[in-house]
């Protein structure tokens, strides 16, 4: 059936900002499917609030809204827009939820929207977990048993009566024990042990786990209904060790129905499938097998009613007899989508769109074979393994044990012909300074052998002590992998390593196939001599130049060469949905090394590799992406990368787009001319830009984070044309030395500095400075371990327990400037003209990392002549370094004086957000410009100031991990952001907010307490929330303060003076603000418990006096009245392209 | 344990050295591509692959061993497997063998380790070719020589060499706990399935439709045939080309004649096609998978298929005014399936009864009994509605 034309206005719901569970898969999903609507005729209306996403390009859809995603924005814009239909299956968790509350709160039938491809009954039977049981039930599937038991007891009393408090938990634990003695014989007789105790209602779920025996369940239920907010626990069987596998399903409103992908997770049940190494296709299910879970999804997609698009099933298969139970269903896209899509190159989210409309599958083509429909099941032949990445150096209190709640910011994909190749390659996507599983630098193993210590390790560390052994491979988390081929080098059995570590042996024999063959390569001593057919096999292994270079303790360079004479270079094959059984018209790439064949031929013989590369004769550009995603590297540099490659094609050049990151648009096949899904290494870039030769015009590194960066000496090293800004350039402005004599011949200021090799070294230039300092290692990302510290005893500690500072790994101090204003600058340079894209002033003071201030556009407090020298400054600095292409420049503004903090000749995490803010596509002009064109050419000039505000909100993880500190500093923490604009500075700042999830309240009770220097700037926000009415608490040493300034606040104790208190209040939902400036740190502070459980509890906290004077404004500002919806196409109506 | 080289030429001069694993020998073939991601075992004991030298495209094979349940037949019938990595480790709750020592222990040459998408590259390009695998031959020219001279499969009659010999009673449905649950009540109506190189599953799934089925060898004569008074006769898939298997297409002339009801799946529908007057041919590179979208042209919907087959009826050869298109293939809009507009006999080109591969086609099994019953082709509306009450009714396992 075509496609619908009773509708012609489509709703879209983003899914806002980047968050752990929630990443950038979704803007590649939406994208997408804005592209297909729009392609089709229909008119897109978007709402997202993420300015670093490609969807919200005012080009991408009708009508933009970077607006709250909350059913009341939602709201607003469906009453000025008057879309026919919402499609709701495209935004991720966030934008089904929403849609699902407008539909629920009467907006949709009000104003005649029909909802698409879900209806909100199927939403509700897929999530609602006893709807879905029943569901399971109709159709005969088994769901994990399990059991609820509840504690009847009343809810906890409010207020601050202790007698209160303790009458409600006595009668508590009696409600506790007697649920117990009543129910434990039942749950052991339907559940059976071991069984695992989930908590409803905990935070993180803390107070659960798993019982092996009815003494450890009696004592985990009575813990988990202490810990649950409702005394409620759930009881279930426990699928430890299960093996896991997902399926992606499309069906169409004809009732067809294709599975798209399958996917065995590597690691088994209990681990977050998005912590988890996952493999695709599944490996280890016979066809029988498989059709069963095939079978069942179609059952599934069929009985929850998803009348038309895309659907995630999880499933759990009892590895010893093979029994399935269904874990859950996702009917909307999903981060596996987005990975299917990828592994695949069948694009659900696009096909998902145009089913929504009305197509059936076997109306829509397939992409990459152009003649076959897209009513089939891709088959590949290749592996495809998913790594994550974690942060958890950014969080050195969390628990870094992999469970049920996902942990990862990001992912890395690999595609090799074998899983061994791809999984090596997954580890060198990572970029963990890891390049494949062992052999390399990092590798305790060949390091004991050579009598050294391994890279970051103190000593020897071979063999590793059992019961550490033990401990990694039986407990998840990050390095598992590692350990267990130390497992296997140590001599342990696959068997044994399955049963501590619960890995299907089939992955594990291939971790031990290449464990075993590295003697074949140790087996030689001197590169020179190793046979090439054990380099080709190492080779086709996934071995990367890295590791070989490393066994034969000899340069990477060393072996490129050895493989470039021995004619072991990488061929290219296609991902084309089909295994070749059709021609693939797309150009999406992997590299393999396959063994050549032989042709023969009136008795003459040629060597053939099959490299299915198409090299046009047009001028190519490579684009190296930001591969995964992590704290400090985000979506904001795949924005870049998109845009550089629209821009170049622009040009009438070819992009080619190098990247390893699967939740991307940078990764969709059809965002470039050649797509490379490659690890960003050194070798793998050079072995594609060999096979461009002459056709290589350049290299844009400054686009992908710093990732592509730390490459850029290789490949400019190796002969590759980086254009745009220089290397040499770039060292200039890391250089702390060069920059310097650079900023004093410039007549610049920079805050006073030095550069310590040791403590003693670092304690003289500290009291030289002056106090306080900040401190950090040389050459880091995103303010790693960076610290401010006041006096000497925090240096001192600094200097021994946070870094080890050597002549090589030098330790910088910096004077810091206390309550200066911090000011962000992205200017593009073509080398001869300047051009400021925007100015942007923080909210919070200098000393928090800019990547996690508060920032607005235009500057709201600082004297446009100090703007001028701001711009001034930028325009010399960039000449100076020879700008070609971005520059992102930090400044301290104290007492009028201009101080510059950093310059990073690139392209900065704030791009986006001035490109949406300005309306202007800085990244585009900038890659034209690298490209060689110039400023005057592409007739760009600066913006005047906007009558409009944007405020950028950074968004933290803090809430994915229980317990830890919410602190904001030097380091930066933060994973996405989100975007308010309207016409003031409270209601754009109100908006960000609202984004943010972490709505301001308009009334309410407000917690209090800040350190003393902060206390007489916060008397005036004390003051308005007093007059406005709210009930301030505060803590003995701010309300002593407050009193005497003459405000009004109530007291309440510290939490070390008995209960109830504060933290009682927070759980209680009966605090709705906290603002709270930091004197101490870390979880086990009181004011740490505050914060943590703050956040936790979603309650806004606010953590600086300038937030908090904002906050009072915004809050202002919502309690005066309404506020409106505006598209970025009202706002830049003038509709400019560069 | 050290490894062997093992060798594939092709006809046009291509080599492919590798890996040698299961049995030791030489053996010349036509040389094709599965796509299926899985069921290597149900490929390898398929007989219709007589006469074929298979390669996975799957890179990882042998994942999960072999097991008693997944086979469908007595033995396998390739003349050899190519992969691209054979699995050092079996890792499945079923498995009972290694593929490495099942293949040495039924005598089948595997190889092991070469560009697998080179090699289907190719036959995709320059069509299916013939080829020698060996062990034992390991100069290029001398193999490359011997691929050509292999004998093709066009004229050869492979059925005669796979059909079992004897008639016998099949009363086994599915008794695998991992396959589709059991459906269906006896319907009291018996069935000859002439066995061309049928597969199992065939078999299992005509019983699960109720049938009481009785096998015979494909050269059956038509009085052999109605002496064991059937209700319906079912024709099976087998290997090569269809044209040489006269004696079948003899049979089913004069059995379509006095009105029988017939059902035939793969070779079987090539053959009821020669029957009808129709035409066959050789397909390029064929459908070997279990991917295959086709399109019910009566319901309108699609169904996911298994596929092998290297030969296809002629769409233009049939007379349209007897046959009717039932489906086709969305991938290259080749037939797929055919009913007969007055008489009682339909019959699809793809495996309904899959092995491996996707239910979506189990329906076909359940229209024949009521072709049976009202001595006419399934209808569209009669398919749609198989289809239906089969998913109602089925329970996953």
């Amino acid at each position: 059936m075509p496609k619908r034309t009773d509708i012609n206005k489509i709703m879209i719901i983003g899914s806002g900002p980047i968050i752990i569970g929630q990443g950038c898969e979704f803007d590649y999903s939406g994208t997408q499917a804005c592209k297909a609507l729009g392609q089709e005729g229909y008119k897109v209306i978007l709402v997202n609030s993420n300015p670093a996403t490609i969807m919200t390009d005012p080009e991408f859809a009708h009508r933009t809204y970077i607006e709250p995603i909350t059913p009341q924005a939602v709201a607003k814009i469906i009453e000025r827009e008057r879309p026919d239909a919402l499609l709701p299956t495209l935004g991720g968790q966030t934008g089904l939820n929403t849609a699902v509350a407008v539909a629920e709160n009467g907006i949709l039938k009000k104003f005649n929207v029909e909802m698409i491809g879900a209806t909100v009954k199927a939403i509700r039977k897929a999530e609602d977990r006893e709807e879905f049981a029943q569901a399971m039930g109709n159709i005969k599937l088994d769901l994990p048993r399990g059991l609820i038991l509840r504690a009847l007891v009343r809810p906890r009393p409010k207020g601050l009566d202790a007698k209160a408090l303790d009458r409600w938990e006595t009668a508590r634990s009696k409600a506790i024990a007697d649920v117990l003695s009543e129910s434990l014989d039942q749950v052991v007789a339907e559940i059976g042990l071991p069984c695992i105790i989930r908590p409803s209602f905990t935070l993180g779920g803390t107070g659960g786990g798993i019982a092996y025996n009815i003494d450890e369940l009696r004592e985990i239920a009575a813990r988990g209904l202490q810990y649950s907010m409702i005394s409620e626990i759930l009881v279930e069987e426990s699928l430890i060790g299960w093996k896991e596998y997902e399926l992606e399903v499309m069906r169409d409103h004809n009732d067809n129905v294709v599975i798209v992908c399958s996917i065995e997770n590597f690691d088994p049940m209990g681990v977050h499938t998005g912590d988890s190494i996952t493999v695709a296709p599944a490996q280890t299910l016979t066809d029988k097998e498989y059709q069963r879970l095939r079978d069942a999804s179609i059952a599934i997609i069929r009985e929850i009613g998803v009348a038309t698009g895309g659907s995630n099933i999880q499933f759990a298969v009892n590895p010893r007899d093979g029994k399935m139970v269904v874990i859950e269903m996702n009917p909307r896209v999903s981060r596996s989508s987005a990975l299917a899509s990828k592994a695949t190159g069948f694009p659900i989210a696009k096909i998902a769109a145009k089913l929504a409309v009305g197509y059936t599958l076997d109306e829509i083509p397939n992409d990459i074979t152009r003649q076959t429909p897209a009513c089939f099941e891709p088959t590949i032949d290749y592996t495809v393994v998913k790594i994550p990445r974690w942060t958890f150096e950014k969080f050195p209190d969390a628990d870094e044990t992999l469970t049920t709640q996902m942990k990862s910011v990001g992912e890395a994909m690999s595609i090799g012909r074998t899983f061994k190749q791809a999984l090596q390659k997954g580890i060198r996507s990572m970029e963990v300074q890891r390049f494949g599983i062992g052999l390399d630098a990092n590798d305790k193993w060949l390091a004991a052998k050579r009598h050294r210590p391994a890279r970051g390790d103190q000593g020897i560390e071979w063999p590793i002590e059992r019961e550490k052994l033990l401990r990694k491979l039986s407990v998840p988390s990050q390095g598992r992998i590692y350990y267990v081929r130390y497992a296997l080098k140590d001599g342990m059995s696959v068997d044994e390593v399955h049963k501590q570590t619960g890995i299907d042996p089939w992955f594990l024999q291939n971790i031990k196939d290449l464990a075993d063959f590295e003697q074949s390569l140790l087996d030689h001593e001197d590169l020179a001599k190793v046979p090439g057919n054990l380099l080709a096999q190492a080779k086709r292994f996934g071995y990367s130049d890295r590791q070989l270079a490393n066994v034969y303790e000899t340069s990477e360079k060393d072996v490129r060469q050895r493989r470039a004479e021995l004619g072991i270079e990488a061929a290219y094959k296609l991902v084309d949905t089909c295994a070749a059984e059709f021609e693939a018209y797309t150009p999406y790439y992997y590299s393999a090394y396959e063994v050549p064949a032989i042709h023969v031929n009136n008795g003459k013989t040629t060597t053939v590799i099959d490299d299915e590369i198409r090299i046009t004769d047009k001028k190519k550009i490579v684009i190296l992406g930001g591969g995964p995603n992590r704290v400090g590297q985000g979506i904001e540099f795949d924005y870049c990368c998109v845009h550089a490659a629209f821009a170049v094609q622009e040009l009438g050049f070819e992009a080619v787009m190098i990247n390893s990151n699967p939740e991307t648009v940078s990764t969709d096949y059809d965002t470039s001319d050649l797509l490379f899904f490659e690890p960003l290494t050194l070798e793998d870039v050079l072995s594609i830009c060999k096979k461009f030769g002459s056709k290589l015009h350049g290299l844009i590194v400054q686009f992908g984070g710093q990732t592509p960066l730390n490459l850029a000496h290789g490949l400019a090293a190796a002969g590759v044309p980086i254009i745009g800004t220089s290397v040499e350039a770039i060292d200039l402005a890391e250089d702390r030395y060069r920059f310097q004599q650079i900023l004093m011949e410039l007549g610049l200021r920079q805050p006073a500095n030095g550069t310590a090799n040791n403590t003693e070294q670092a304690l003289q230039i500290a009291r030289q400075i002056g106090y306080p300092v900040l401190l950090r290692p040389s050459y880091v990302l995103g303010g790693r371990a960076m610290q401010i510290v006041s006096d000497d005893k925090a240096l001192e500690y600094y200097m021994v327990h946070a870094v080890q500072a050597s002549p090589e790994h030098p330790v910088l101090i910096d004077q810091f400037l206390d309550a200066a204003i911090e000011v962000d600058v992205d200017a593009v340079s073509d080398g001869r003209r300047t051009v400021i894209c925007g100015i942007m002033e923080h909210i919070e003071e200098a000393g928090i990392h800019s990547g996690d201030s508060t920032c607005v556009l235009p500057p709201h407090s600082l004297p446009e002549k100090l703007l001028d020298e701001i711009r001034r400054q930028s325009v010399c600095l960039a000449q100076r370094l020879g700008v070609c292409g971005l520059m992102n420049v930090q400044y301290a503004v104290k007492d009028g004086q201009v101080f510059v903090l950093e310059v990073n000749p690139r392209a900065s995490r704030t791009i986006p957000f001035v490109s949406k803010a300005t309306g202007m596509p800085w990244a585009k002009i900038a890659a034209k410009v690298m490209a060689g064109k110039t400023l005057d050419e592409l007739q760009v000039q600066e913006l005047p100031n906007p009558k409009h505000i944007a405020v950028k909100q950074s968004i933290f993880p803090f809430q994915k991990f229980p317990g830890v500190d919410v602190i904001f500093g030097p380091e930066m923490h933060s994973t996405g952001e989100v975007m308010g604009i309207d016409a003031s500075l409270p209601l754009a700042l109100a908006k960000a907010q609202m984004s943010a999830n972490l709505a301001p309240p308009t009334r309410g009770t407000v917690f209090l307490s800040v350190r003393n220097a902060d206390k007489p700037a916060i008397v005036p926000v004390a003051r308005q929330l007093v007059e406005m009415g709210f009930r301030v608490f505060s803590t003995p040493g701010t309300h002593a303060f407050l009193k005497q300034a003459g405000v009004k606040v109530k007291f309440i104790r510290k939490i070390a003076e008995g209960r109830p208190n504060i933290i009682d209040l927070i759980i209680n939902n009966e605090v709705h603000l906290v603002i709270n400036t930091p004197t101490r740190k870390g979880p086990l502070t009181d004011e740490g418990k505050i914060r943590a459980t703050t956040v936790m509890h979603n309650v806004p906290l606010i953590a600086t006096v300038t937030a908090a004077r904002s906050v009072v404004q915004a809050i202002r500002a919502l309690r005066a009245g309404d506020w409106s919806v505006r598209p970025l196409q009202d706002y830049f109506s003038a509709g400019k392209t560069a | 344990m050290k490894s062997r080289p093992a060798k594939l030429a092709l006809e046009d001069g291509t080599v492919y050295t590798g890996t040698a694993f299961g049995a030791d020998g030489t053996h010349s073939a036509e040389v094709v591509f599965n796509t299926s991601m899985a069921g290597y075992q149900e490929i390898l004991t398929d007989p219709s692959y007589a006469g074929q030298i298979v390669t996975m495209t799957y890179p990882q094979i042998g994942n999960y061993g072999v097991n008693a349940e997944d086979v469908e037949s007595d033995r396998p019938y390739v003349e050899g497997l190519i992969v691209r990595e054979l699995s050092s480790r079996v890792s499945n709750f079923r498995a009972e063998q290694s593929l490495e020592d099942y293949l040495k222990a039924t005598g089948v040459v595997g190889l092991e380790g070469i560009d697998t998408r080179a090699l289907t590259k190719k036959l995709r390009e320059q069509g299916v070719m013939n080829g020698v695998l060996s062990t034992e031959i390991l100069d290029d020219a001398q193999l490359a020589r011997m691929a050509r001279q292999t004998p093709g499969l066009l004229g050869r009659d492979l059925v005669r060499e796979v059909s079992g010999k004897t008639s016998s009673r099949w009363t086994k449905g599915f008794e695998s706990k991992f396959a589709m649950a059991s459906r269906g009540e006896p319907t009291g109506l018996k069935v000859v399935a002439i066995d061309c190189g049928m597969k199992r599953n065939i078999l299992r799934n005509l019983v699960e439709a109720g049938f009481e089925v009785t096998v015979v060898a494909a050269d059956t004569g038509p009085n052999q045939i109605r002496k064991l008074k059937p209700d319906g006769l079912f024709v099976s898939n087998g290997p090569g080309d269809p044209e040489p298997v006269s004696y079948t297409i003899e049979t089913l002339r004069e059995l379509i004649a006095t009105g029988l009801p017939i059902f035939g799946i793969c070779l079987g529908m090539q053959l009821l096609g020669l029957a009808l007057g129709g035409k066959t041919y050789k397909l390029k590179f064929g459908h070997r998978g279990a991917n295959h979208p086709v399109l019910n042209v009566g319901t309108g919907r699609v169904e996911i298929t298994s596929q092998n087959h290297g030969f296809a009826v002629d769409i233009e050869s049939l007379n349209r005014e007897e046959v009717e298109i039932t489906h086709l293939n969305l991938n290259d809009n080749t037939l797929e399936g055919i009913a007969h507009r007055n008489r009682p006999i339909y019959a699809v080109q793809y495996h309904p009864e899959a092995s491996p591969g996707p239910h979506d086609a189990s329906y076909l099994f359940d229209c024949f009994a009521g072709m049976i019953r009202t001595g006419r082709a399934p209808s569209a509306h009669q398919m749609a509605e198989a289809q239906r009450a089969l998913q109602q009714s089925q329970t996953i396992r």
